[in-house]
Formats: C-alpha cells, sequence, structure tokens
C-alpha cells in the first residue's frame, strides 16, 4: 500500500532511499485496469532508458516498468535499445555524440545488485543529452515484493529531472467498480496495477475521496439504506461512520489539514453543507443557508474556500464561499448547467463538468481571466479528478453502455483509457503525492 | 398501464427488500422464533404453516394492510416529472392512505427513498432526490403524521427502478419510495 516509509541519507553522489515498505491492506480485487493512450503530446522527448545491469536479479524488468510509466504520461516516447557492449550502468562514462546519433534527448542507465539482507538496491543516473549534462542520479533500497513500486519511484525522478515538475507515478487511484449487484471501492497504483478493494457491498458506493496525506479516504455507502459517510483508515483496513444524521449525508470533502470534512446533510431538511471533524467527534456546524440544494463542497488548495453546486439561481450552478461560511459567489456563468466543481491543485483552474445540447463534459475555467475551455468530447463525463501534479485529470464516462474510466491532460491533448473488464468503473479519486 | 407500473415499482421494491444480507437474514429469523409453539413439533409436515400464520398474527391488522394489494397502502412508489418534485395530484390518494396508517398506528416509522433520474452528477442527483423524498414528508405531516415517524432520505440516481436510455425508463427512476419499519 501507498505508505512508503523512507529515510534518506548522502551516500557519494548518490541519494539512498531506505525501505520501500508497504502496509497490506484488503484483498486482492480480482481484475485490473489497464491504460491504453489515445492521444499523445505534440512533441514527445525521445528518452534511452537501458535496462538496468543485473535488473533481472529482482525479479521484475524495472526499465519495462520505467518506460510504461513515462510513455503512459504522453509526453516521452522510449526508443529501442540495441545490446550494448560493455552494458553500462550508472558509472559508465557517457558518449553524448553516440547517443544523439541514436536520436535520444535523454538517456538513463542504472544497476541492480542483492545486499546481503536479501533486498535490492537500485542505483540510476540521468542525463540530457543535448545538453551533454548529467541531471542526478539516485539509488532506493526495496525487497522483491515492493519492486513495481520502486521503479514507479525511479519513473517520478526521471520524470522530475526532465520536466522540472513532480512525478505522479507512484500515487494510487481509488474508484468503485459494480459488477451485477456487487459494488466495490477499490484503489490501485496511477497505472491500473495492484487493485485491491477496500469494502464490498450489496448498495451502491459514491464519491470516494483521498485525506490530504493518502492514509484515509472518505465515502458514501448506502449499505443501511440510505447515504451514509465514513472514512476508512487504509493502514488498518478499519473504518468509522463520520456522517449518519437523519436524512442523507453525502459529498464528503477533505479540509486541506485533514481535520474537517465538508459533508452535505438533510437533517434540518434539503441539501446543505456542514463540517465536521474528520474523526467524527464533536457537532456539526451548518455553513450554508439556503432553500436550495447546495451540494458537492470542495476545499481550494489554499482551504480559504469552499466550491460548491447549488441550483439557488434556478439551474444549478457552482458558487464559492468563504471556508467559514459567509455570502456566496456565483463562480460559472454560461451554460444551463454546471457541477462537480474540482479545484486544481495549484488553485489556478477550476474543472468541473458542464451540460451542453444533452452532452455532460469536463470544462476547465481559468480563474484568473474566466476563460472556459472544454476538454472532453464524450457524452457522459463526469466526476473529474485532479493528479496531485495537476498534469492530467481522472475521469468518468460511459463506452459501449459500461462505465469506464479515461484521463485526459489539463490541456485536452493526450488521452488515456483505462478499460476494465470486471465490471462498470465509476467514481474515480486520484490520491496525492507519496511523501 | 399505471397500475402495472405501481404493481412493477411494489415487486421491485419487496425485491430489494429481500436481497440477501445478514441482518435482514437476522430480522426473519426473530419473526418466525416466536412462532414456535410447544407441542408442534409432532408434526413436521405441520409446521411451516404453523409459523406463516404465528407471523401474521403477530403483526397488527392494518400492517397486513401494507402488503395487502387491494389496500392502498400496498401502493409505496410515487412517480415525479423531469425537474419537478411536487407530488402529482394523482398521488394524493396514496399519501393520505399512508397519512392515515401513521396517525392510526404513532409507533409505526416510515423511511422515504427519493431518486432521481441517472442524468448529471451523482451527488446533485442526491439532492433531488431528497427534494422528492422531503417533499412526500412534508405532505405527510400536512396530512397529520408527525415528523418523528419520518425520515426522508436520497438515493440519487443509485437505485434505478429502469435502465435503459430512455424517457420512459427514466419516468420510472423519478420517484419516491415508502418504506416501513422491518422493510428496511
Amino acid at each position: 500500500m501507498a505508505y512508503l516509509l523512507e529515510k534518506h541519507r548522502e551516500k557519494t553522489s548518490l541519494r539512498l532511499l531506505f525501505g520501500l515498505v508497504f502496509l497490506a491492506v484488503a484483498s486482492q480485487a480480482t481484475a485490473q485496469l489497464s491504460i491504453e493512450i489515445t492521444g499523445a503530446g505534440v512533441q514527445r522527448t525521445p528518452i534511452a532508458i537501458v535496462a538496468f545491469a543485473n535488473e533481472k536479479v529482482a525479479g521484475t524488468s524495472l526499465t519495462q516498468i520505467v518506460r510504461a510509466d513515462l510513455e503512459r504520461s504522453g509526453l516521452f516516447r522510449g526508443l529501442e535499445v540495441p545490446p550494448l557492449s560493455p552494458h553500462p550502468n550508472e558509472n559508465s562514462p557517457v558518449n553524448y555524440g553516440e547517443w544523439r546519433s541514436r536520436l535520444a534527448d535523454a538517456l538513463v542507465v542504472g544497476s541492480v545488485a542483492q545486499n546481503a539482507d536479501g533486498r535490492f538496491e537500485v542505483r540510476f543516473r540521468v542525463y540530457d543529452i543535448v545538453k551533454q549534462a548529467p541531471l542526478g542520479a539516485i539509488a532506493y533500497l526495496f525487497t522483491k515484493d515492493n519492486a513495481r513500486a520502486a521503479a514507479h519511484r525511479i519513473a517520478d525522478f526521471v520524470y522530475e529531472k526532465l520536466t522540472g515538475e513532480k512525478g505522479v507515478f507512484s500515487t494510487q487511484i481509488a474508484y468503485v467498480v459494480k459488477r451485477g449487484s456487487t459494488y466495490e471501492l477499490q484503489i490501485a497504483d496511477a497505472d491500473g496495477e495492484r487493485a485491491q478493494y477496500l469494502l464490498r457491498s450489496n448498495e451502491p458506493i459514491i464519491s470516494p475521496v483521498w485525506s490530504p496525506e493518502g492514509r484515509r479516504i472518505a465515502y458514501v455507502s448506502f449499505e443501511s439504506k440510505k447515504p451514509i459517510v465514513y472514512v476508512h483508515h487504509l493502514a488498518e483496513n478499519k473504518r468509522q461512520v463520520v456522517a449518519s444524521f437523519k436524512g442523507s449525508n453525502s459529498a464528503p470533502a477533505w479540509s486541506p489539514d485533514g481535520k474537517t470534512i465538508a459533508v452535505v446533510l438533510s437533517v434540518e431538511g434539503g441539501s446543505q453543507i456542514y463540517l465536521i471533524n474528520s474523526d467524527g467527534s464533536g457537532p456539526r456546524r451548518r455553513i450554508s443557508n439556503s432553500s436550495s440544494i447546495d451540494t458537492e463542497p470542495r476545499y481550494s488548495t489554499d482551504g480559504k474556500w469552499l466550491y460548491f453546486t447549488s441550483d439557488r439561481g434556478g439551474s444549478p450552478q457552482i458558487y464559492r464561499m468563504s471556508a467559514t461560511g459567509g455570502e456566496p459567489q456565483r463562480v460559472t456563468f454560461k451554460g444551463g448547467y454546471n457541477v462537480t466543481p474540482r479545484p486544481s491543485p495549484d488553485g489556478r483552474v477550476l474543472a468541473y463538468v458542464t451540460r451542453d445540447s444533452g452532452k455532460f463534459q469536463v470544462a476547465l475555467l481559468d480563474l484568473s481571466n474566466q476563460q472556459v475551455q472544454v476538454i472532453t468530447d464524450s457524452d457522459r463525463d463526469e466526476s473529474p479528478s485532479f493528479a496531485p501534479n495537476g498534469r492530467m485529470i481522472l475521469l468518468a464516462t460511459v463506452r459501449g453502455g459500461r462505465g469506464v474510466l479515461s484521463a485526459v491532460s489539463s490541456d485536452g491533448r493526450i488521452r488515456q483509457n483505462l478499460p476494465y473488464s470486471g465490471g462498470d468503473v465509476r467514481e474515480p479519486a486520484w490520491g496525492p503525492f507519496n511523501e | 398501464m399505471r397500475a402495472i407500473i405501481l404493481a412493477t415499482a411494489f415487486l421491485l421494491v419487496v425485491g430489494c427488500q429481500t436481497t440477501p444480507e445478514e441482518q435482514s437474514a437476522a430480522k426473519v429469523e426473530d419473526r418466525s422464533g416466536p412462532g414456535g409453539k410447544p407441542g408442534t413439533s409432532a408434526q413436521p409436515v405441520e409446521r411451516p404453516k404453523v409459523a406463516a400464520v404465528d407471523v401474521t398474527q403477530g403483526r397488527k391488522d392494518a400492517a397486513s394492510a401494507l402488503k395487502d394489494p387491494a389496500s392502498l397502502l400496498s401502493k409505496r412508489s410515487i412517480f415525479f416529472d423531469y425537474d419537478k418534485f411536487e407530488v402529482k395530484d394523482e398521488y394524493r390518494g396514496l399519501v393520505e392512505a399512508h397519512a392515515r396508517y401513521l396517525r392510526d398506528n404513532p409507533n409505526a416509522k416510515m423511511l422515504i427513498q427519493g431518486n432521481a433520474d441517472e442524468r448529471g452528477s451523482r451527488e446533485y442527483n442526491v439532492g433531488l432526490g431528497q427534494r422528492r423524498s422531503d417533499n412526500v414528508k412534508k405532505m405527510l405531516m400536512l396530512l397529520g403524521a408527525k415528523e418523528a415517524q419520518i425520515e426522508s432520505v436520497s438515493l440519487g440516481e443509485e437505485k434505478p427502478m429502469c435502465s435503459e436510455q430512455s424517457e420512459g425508463c427514466w419516468a420510472k427512476n423519478r420517484r419516491g419510495d415508502i418504506l416501513y419499519s422491518g422493510e428496511y
């Protein structure tokens, strides 16, 4: 599971990250997502990822996973590297001219060794071939079970060195699978691998959302014939009821400090936004006061604002108010149905779902200049969820009559489908960075 | 036609209630438990009959009306127009019958589950379903039912009665379902 317990230390020029230790959670899911890229960036950086010397010792081809991760981002194209003699590792001198002639803009070389304690150590270096400069090197220690996680960390490191942005290959996603009359809340690696379920129920599960530190997921379960909000503690695989008032309890959203959850309750009639403590303690605090539906609250990244959907103006539109309550301001004006606000991690953009001519699509509102861009083109897109680096948006859509997940880059250019053989998939939520 | 829809609705509601689940299985056990009268064990073949009689005897006459197809009380679904939340006149008799039942049985408890069609945001649809169930609750209270007897909730678009992509189907999903304690 997601908690990389790491220690850092300096060792010559290589930084060592120790102990990729994962805590076991729940059971393995029976089917898993795969990812197909259906559109790519205009210019993908050609990168040569040389198979790490001795990497077979860990039983997993780390570099194949690294290459797949980087290619899936839509920003890189992995080059085929013929057998090299001698096989280079992180300490080999680099012939920039030769790699340039192979049309590589970037190069990754490294090696794997098994330590006396049985763990594996991967060391690698990233080069900018065009600028003829080393970009950085690092080493990770991992056990055989965590080889995939180690590969995602390598991909994150390479991605950050080459783009200047943090990678999200080590992050996790949550989503709901409906198979027949069974619902499963699942979590998986960002590449869809290693899926496991947290909750299996005969009644619907909606609105999963990760806590800011990634150790808890809040969601709405209908297992008691009405919507109730739970918080699931991943490491302990335990859950607690946090909102079970008379009436409906739904639409949880975490405050950035993880201490408060905004929820929508009907306990006083209608659907209104309240704040509760995320540990379920203390009284509820009502912060919206309308006779309309106020729902889908989401905190801005700085925690100052709550964006929400309200039909106070006659049609559902997005508003925002101070996170402590107060007079709401309308945020969306174009179109008659704008719902599901999702502020971007950098706070500059708001993703939401807009209806136009009966089609539900994901739009981005630039909060600095109010420009709106619709970035998807199918009919029933819903539940957009930003990757923690803001680069991609995961969403649910319907293809061939079945619910599937899809991802689109925030510039609309890169598309990914996430086919799933095991049922209808919906309600995606992208988890935070693993720190 | 309406009668067929209502009958279907009722069957589906009942169908939902009998979904195998640990809790409801336990409740069924509890109800038939008192039915095991001493002395009846001599005739194993007779036992199911005795148990069945006791189940109905254990309830009030009015309660049996809740399941009697001839009674308005067995009609449990109220359908709504698109983007509308008011209880239509054609359901007034149905709501009045249930209000009367709640008045006559002050200990009776009711759950009203509001539903929306599948179009649009799941959470906003929870809000729309809530508006429908709240309106049924308000009408019941105006007719004399007590607030403490009724809980109105929403299932949003999550429990459709019909799953096709058509207005005829969506119309069946814009509804409020009435359940009494023991049924949920």
